[in-house]
């Protein structure tokens, strides 16, 4: 008989990064569907693309860092960042934003950092921020939700657009994007935002069809969906309540608080709350382990800075959404943030070095 | 208004200069001569493998400006420390003494004649005995240093490694040898 | 604002932060009877059960010890008495493996019981008319330690000086499967308030709180039943959570205070118990029973019947398993403690010790074991675990970058291993493993710290000893310059010449003696390790060489006719010319002993001793020098031997055999050289270190064996002047031949 020496405990919860990660994915299938029926099955395609190259890239690192491959592949932090990477880009990118988005941000930002576990920058959003500011025109090509299309695309037509660039019909991609008005079609924040410009206060700019009840049309939907999943994932206490709650707490407070000040030129917190991708950042990119704060009080701050940031960049900034540089911005203040956030050990007084 | 600019950015260098400079001046750390701080990290194993008759005599040399990878029993921590300390880059330590177990000396003693040649050798008193009586070695005050061993007329010292306790367990759970039973 | 006991009174509790709640698995252990173990064929009595120090053995084997009989002695504050569990014969006190996560060889008592269980004569107390300090011996003697799993002596941490405010009795017992209090107070709720009673007799706290988790309903009832209204009691059910049943974690639970870092439960006017402990007390005190078993819960899917056992200290862990039907899988892991803090054995035949609540062999399945290690992504879900409220993920950080400040800075120390992190982590990372290996190496680290300070204090007291000494001896030696120069004009000016100059070159030696020695022990490596070459050849013709015998012999032959020759060149001034050789230490102590009472036979051995290790260095400086072949080593070592052999002959011949510090001195020598002999040979048979061996266990005869063939020198002194011009003989010889 041989005996097996193991150190204490001995006695685990039997929750494993592997199986959190696929809960993130899994919390993430709801806002998937909704997404690829509201904006077409592109999504579906974006998403197969980035999560092929986001194993080759991370088993080509790993392979070069002389790693174990697959235990690394099977905690399945890859697949969550081609989700998130893919779910953010617009449904008829072309291939290749996508592939370079998701190689960027497994190869430079998380395996170069030295992995899981070791990147300062959330991946997804790293990635993103740099295809924004390299293909700012193919970043920004969303199609206008599917009510409001004026050509209805299938699943065949999806591919065909995500390498050509146009539908199986030969409709080039310009043209999908009209709307059923005939005119190219932008987000709903983007539109809000543009119409600003154009010295139109928001009221009228909500009489656009895009917009219902001062939401966007299908984003508020997308929004919801995501909700959802952001409440599966509190449920199923893979992430825990401090970021989301801190993140759209604080956006709500600003948003309301201008627009009490002045409705006319600021978003209102619902419209705030539900277009863009706020549910989504609230819910799965914030709340990302590795690149957020690791203290209780540090995620609160951590929150509240990405709400804040996400307020004043969609009210003063020129990008359509913010949450991807509120979030960067965030990250780089974790180290800071956790350094003055160290909770008080047991029989101490005050934490040393504040 | 560019040589408001100018004077505007001269005056604040200068403002800073001097609060860094009073602040330096002010906040000063007083440290120990350089020396004592070399002695200080040095193991004080007093065994001259370094070269010099001692830890301080190397602290010395040390100072100015021999090579820090020159003690063996401090091995590679001390080295990283003197490096630190003296802003140099670490070096391998010279071969053989990669962290070598630690050891103590060990009189056999009914072999001792007695002749105090090893407490003449001990740097540290660490062996007690009179002449022509038994000598030990007081195993706690021992640093190791193996200087006794040579001169013994009868070789009855050993350098033995050190017994490891519970105390001292480093939790090396792989070094648990796990005893194979018959199964019944 | 209410006072702290008001608050207490009305029933409030408070949280601590982060816990776990693995699942607890109790509910069938608790509901059976405690078992009692039949007596195992052999007790192992470890001599060391608690935190202190262990205390002398008082037993020898083939002893004969009564039950309850005590095995050691406490002598001091530090260390309580074992004692044996039944009546029974000592079979060995040996180093058996330990209970002790390491399980390193610690001393143990071995007992084999007889059968009959007869008890020593027993004194029981009536403790209200006993004083604390009575009580408190009684107590120590009784071997009681903190049952709970530190082990503290109770009657150490019972003497304060402190006033008690609050004595908490801990029956919270958080770890899963853990059953063994909960069993205690079901059945024996009464003994335990009559333990509680006496330990308020001894403390008087202005209250006592009894806390148990919620999830022991029967206990908590048996309790309060034996309770029985007593004021100020309270029995206090606590929410199950692990880790609550931590001292530190338990007072915040019901007191809302904290014990501040570095200090003692007591500092806050708090004091605590584990029920066992109350229990032991009560035995103690009413009834001089002292601590000789305890209740271990044996639980696990691998057993048949889990249950909770009534064991004798000191039962092997493989009697309890098997009288619970231990069918083991493989590879098994069976666990002393509980799943969270608990280590595993190697091995089965670890005994039972005071501390011992828990043995845990589960299958597979149960409790699977850890899977790989994986980074961490820092989740923080042990950070909210942590009931000390540490950073555990920046712990492991900092333990695997050894940052010894940084982990001072994040508070390592007072993580209390309770393992709730390494529970929740979801990269499977052993993270108590990481904070325990670096404790001890940051503890190791301040050992060494400490040292190295002792050894700096003590080398620079000896440098300024040897200094002061030196300038003693120079005055001393500058006035006996002086009278000598008064008495000049007498007839031996260069005896007086010659040991000035000797004076003088010692002097002038030492700055260059570490040189020496460094060189010397290079040297001395470099022998060694041509000898373990030369070892893997062991050509056979040695054999008559290496028996010591043999060269004894041969030794002393030559030197009688060393002896000849030195009769014939009897010269004394040559020998003291030689003398003023510097560098020579040996040649020196020959002088001194030739010129002092000759007639002194041990000085004359040390004298021989010296000249002949020094023969051996020359030898072995000659071989190492050049690249000599085999043969031509062999000649110098051979000489070298063989004169060394000569001179111990004589000496011992020269003593009153019947003297036996000298044969024993003389023995030594003859061993040291029979040893010295083989070991220099180029090439030494087994046989020979062995014969070598045999020499030494018989130390007494080895002297009459070289005497037999030799004449009766009868004066020592030209004994050793033989010897000494022998050695300078061998030196010049060797000196040519390396020339
Ligand atoms: S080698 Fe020996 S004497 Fe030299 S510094 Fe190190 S411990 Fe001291
Ligand atoms: S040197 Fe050897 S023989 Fe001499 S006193 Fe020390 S141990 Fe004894
Ligand atoms: S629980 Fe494990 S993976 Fe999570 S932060 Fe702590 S150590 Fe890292
Ligand atoms: S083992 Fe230490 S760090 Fe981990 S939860 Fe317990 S007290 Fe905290």
């Amino acid at each position: 008989m041989s005996f097996r020496i193991a150190s204490s405990p001995h006695q685990h919860n039997q929750k494993t990064t592997s199986q959190l990660m696929l809960w993130v994915v899994i919390a993430a299938l709801p806002a998937i569907a909704v997404q690829s029926y509201l904006f077409g099955y592109g999504v579906l395609v974006q998403l197969l693309l980035a999560i092929v190259t986001a194993w080759a890239s991370e088993a080509l690192v790993l392979m070069l860092r002389d790693k174990t491959i697959l235990p690394r592949l099977k905690d399945h932090s890859a697949l969550v960042t081609a989700v998130l990477l893919a779910v953010s880009i617009p449904a008829y990118a072309p291939w290749w934003l996508v592939v370079i988005g998701t190689a960027f941000a497994i190869i430079m930002v998380k395996q170069l950092y030295g992995g899981l576990g070791f990147n300062l920058f959330n991946p997804a959003m790293a990635a993103y921020v740099l295809l924004l500011i390299a293909f700012p025109v193919q970043m920004t090509q969303w199609l206008p939700p599917a009510a409001l299309q004026q050509h209805a695309l299938g699943p065949l037509d999806a591919v065909c657009a995500v390498f050509n660039q146009a539908s199986c019909q030969g409709l080039s991609l310009e043209q999908l994007r009209q709307g059923v008005d005939g005119m190219t079609m932008a987000t709903p924040l983007d539109t809000a935002r543009t119409d600003l410009m154009m010295g139109l206060t928001l009221p009228e700019s909500y009489q656009k069809p895009l917009f219902q009840g001062g939401v966007g049309v299908g984003w508020f939907w997308l929004n919801l969906a995501w909700l959802a999943g952001g409440l599966l994932l509190l449920q199923q206490r893979v992430i825990q309540w401090r970021i989301p709650v801190s993140v759209l707490g604080s956006l709500a407070l600003c948003s309301l608080i201008a627009w009490s000040v002045n409705p006319d030129t600021n978003f209102s917190p619902l419209f705030q709350l539900f277009s863009g991708a706020t549910m989504l950042a609230a819910f799965f990119i914030a709340t990302d382990p590795v690149s957020a704060s690791t203290t209780a009080r540090g995620r609160i701050y951590y929150g509240v800075l990405i709400g804040v940031l996400v307020f004043v960049i969609r009210s003063f900034g020129g990008y359509p959404d913010a949450f991807a540089f509120a979030v960067l911005l965030a990250n780089m203040a974790v180290p800071l943030i956790d350094y003055y956030t160290r909770p008080r050990t047991y029989g101490h007084k005050v934490v040393k070095g504040r | 208004m560019m040589t408001t600019a100018l004077a505007v950015l001269g005056v604040l260098a200068l403002l800073f200069g001097a609060i860094l400079g009073y602040a330096a001046i002010r906040f000063r750390v007083e440290s120990d001569p350089l020396i004592e701080q070399i002695d200080d990290i040095l193991p004080q194993t007093q065994c001259g493998q370094c070269g010099y008759p001692g830890c301080r005599p190397y602290a010395e040399a040390i100072a100015n400006g021999d090579d820090i990878n020159k003690c063996p029993p401090g091995g590679e921590a001390t080295v990283r420390k003197l490096a630190d300390l003296m802003g140099v880059e670490p070096k391998p330590l010279h071969e053989e003494a990669q962290n070598a177990v630690k050891k103590v000396a060990f009189i056999r003693e009914d072999e001792c004649i007695g002749c105090t040649k090893c407490i003449q050798a001990c740097p540290v008193d660490a062996i007690v005995g009179a002449t022509r009586q038994m000598h030990t070695v007081i195993v706690d005050e021992c640093t190791g240093c193996d200087l006794c061993v040579e001169p013994c007329p009868v070789d009855c010292i050993d350098m033995i490694p050190l017994i490891e306790t519970a105390e001292r367990w480093k939790w090396d759970l792989q070094a648990i040898p796990v005893r194979m039973v018959e199964a019944d | 604002m209410q006072s702290l006991l008001e608050q207490v009174a009305a029933g409030l509790l408070w949280r601590f932060p982060g816990g776990v709640h693995p699942p607890t698995r109790k509910a069938e252990l608790s509901k059976k009877p405690i078992a009692s173990l039949p007596l195992p064929d052999k007790l192992y009595i470890p001599l060391r059960q608690h935190i202190g120090v262990a205390g002398h053995c008082l037993v020898h084997k083939g002893d004969h010890v009564m039950k309850g009989q005590p095995l050691t002695l406490a002598d001091n504050s530090m260390s309580v008495p074992v004692h044996a569990p039944t009546s029974g014969l000592i079979l060995a006190v040996t180093e058996h493996t330990s209970p002790h996560p390491s399980a390193l060889p610690e001393p143990c008592i071995v007992l084999e019981p007889d059968g009959l269980d007869e008890w020593r004569e027993r004194e029981p107390m009536h403790y209200p008319r006993c004083s604390t300090e009575q009580l408190l011996e009684r107590i120590q003697q009784s071997g009681i330690a903190g049952m709970g799993g530190a082990g503290f002596p109770t009657h150490l941490k019972s003497a304060v000086q402190q006033h008690v405010e609050l004595l908490i009795i801990n029956g919270v017992e958080c770890e899963p499967y853990i059953s063994a209090d909960d069993a205690l107070m079901q059945e024996q709720a009464d003994t335990i308030v009559q333990g509680i009673e006496i330990l308020c007799h001894i403390l008087e706290p202005k209250a006592v709180l009894i806390a148990i988790e919620d999830d022991k309903p029967a206990a908590i009832s048996a309790m309060q039943n034996a309770c029985d209204g007593r004021q100020p009691w309270y029995v206090r059910p606590v929410p199950t959570k692990y880790p609550s049943g931590g001292e530190k974690q338990l007072i915040q639970l019901l007191t809302g205070r904290e014990v501040p870092a570095g200090r003692r439960p007591i500092d806050i006017g708090m004091m605590m118990f584990n029920v066992g402990t109350s229990f032991a007390v009560a035995q103690a005190v009413l009834h001089d029973i002292p601590l000789l078993s305890r209740i271990v819960t044996v639980a696990g899917d691998t057993l048949q019947h889990p249950q909770n056992v009534l064991a004798p200290i000191g039962t092997p862990v493989s009697d309890l398993l098997h009288f619970c039907g231990f069918q083991p899988e493989r590879p098994q892991r069976v666990i002393m403690g509980g799943p969270m803090m608990g280590f595993t054995l190697p091995d089965l035949s670890v005994p039972i010790i005071k501390t011992t609540n828990c043995i845990l062999a589960p299958t597979q399945q149960e409790l699977p074991a850890a899977g790989e290690e994986m980074d961490c992504i820092r989740c923080t879900a042990c950070a909210e675990a942590c009931p000390a409220s540490l950073l555990p993920q920046q712990l492991l950080w900092f333990s695997k970058a050894k940052d010894t400040e940084k982990l001072d800075e994040y508070n390592l120390f007072d993580c209390i291993e309770c393992g709730a992190c390494a529970y929740v982590c979801p990269s499977e990372i052993p993270l108590v493993q990481y904070y325990r290996v670096a404790k001890a190496e940051i503890r190791e680290q301040q050992r060494e710290a400490l040292k190295a300070e002792q050894a700096k204090a003590r080398f620079e007291a000896r440098q300024a000893r040897l200094e002061a000494e030196k300038l003693e001896r120079q005055r001393r030696n500058e006035q006996l310059a002086a009278e000598r120069a008064a008495k000049q004009s007498a007839s031996a000016p260069d005896a007086v010449a010659a040991a000035l100059a000797r004076v003088k070159s010692q002097q002038q030696q030492t700055p260059g003696d570490l040189e020496a020695i460094k060189a010397e022990r290079e040297r001395k490596k470099q022998q060694a390790r041509e000898r373990q070459a030369e070892k893997t050849e062991a050509p056979a013709d040695s054999v008559s060489a290496t028996d010591p015998r043999q060269a004894a012999i041969t030794a002393a032959l030559a030197r009688a006719k060393a002896k000849k020759q030195a009769a014939a060149t009897s010269d004394s001034e040559r020998v003291q010319s030689q003398q003023t050789e510097p560098g020579q230490t040996a040649t020196e102590s020959v002088e001194t002993a030739a010129a002092n009472e000759a007639s002194d036979p041990r000085k004359a051995a040390i004298a021989a001793a010296l000249a002949r290790a020094k023969a051996k260095k020359q030898a072995a400086a000659s071989a190492s020098d050049n690249g000599q072949t085999e043969q031509e080593q062999a000649k110098p070592a051979h000489t070298g031997a063989a004169q060394a052999a000569a001179e111990p002959a004589q000496t011992a011949a020269a003593s009153e055999a019947s003297d036996p510090r000298k044969a024993a001195i003389a023995a030594a020598i003859a061993r040291a050289k029979a040893k010295k002999q083989t070991e220099a040979r180029p090439a030494p048979e087994k046989a020979g270190p062995e014969e070598a061996k045999s020499d030494q266990t018989d130390p007494a005869s080895a002297p009459d064996e070289h005497i037999a063939p030799t004449e009766q020198p009868s004066d020592p002194r030209k004994a050793a002047i033989a010897a000494a011009v022998a050695r300078a003989k061998a030196r010049k010889r060797k000196e040519t031949e390396l020339k």
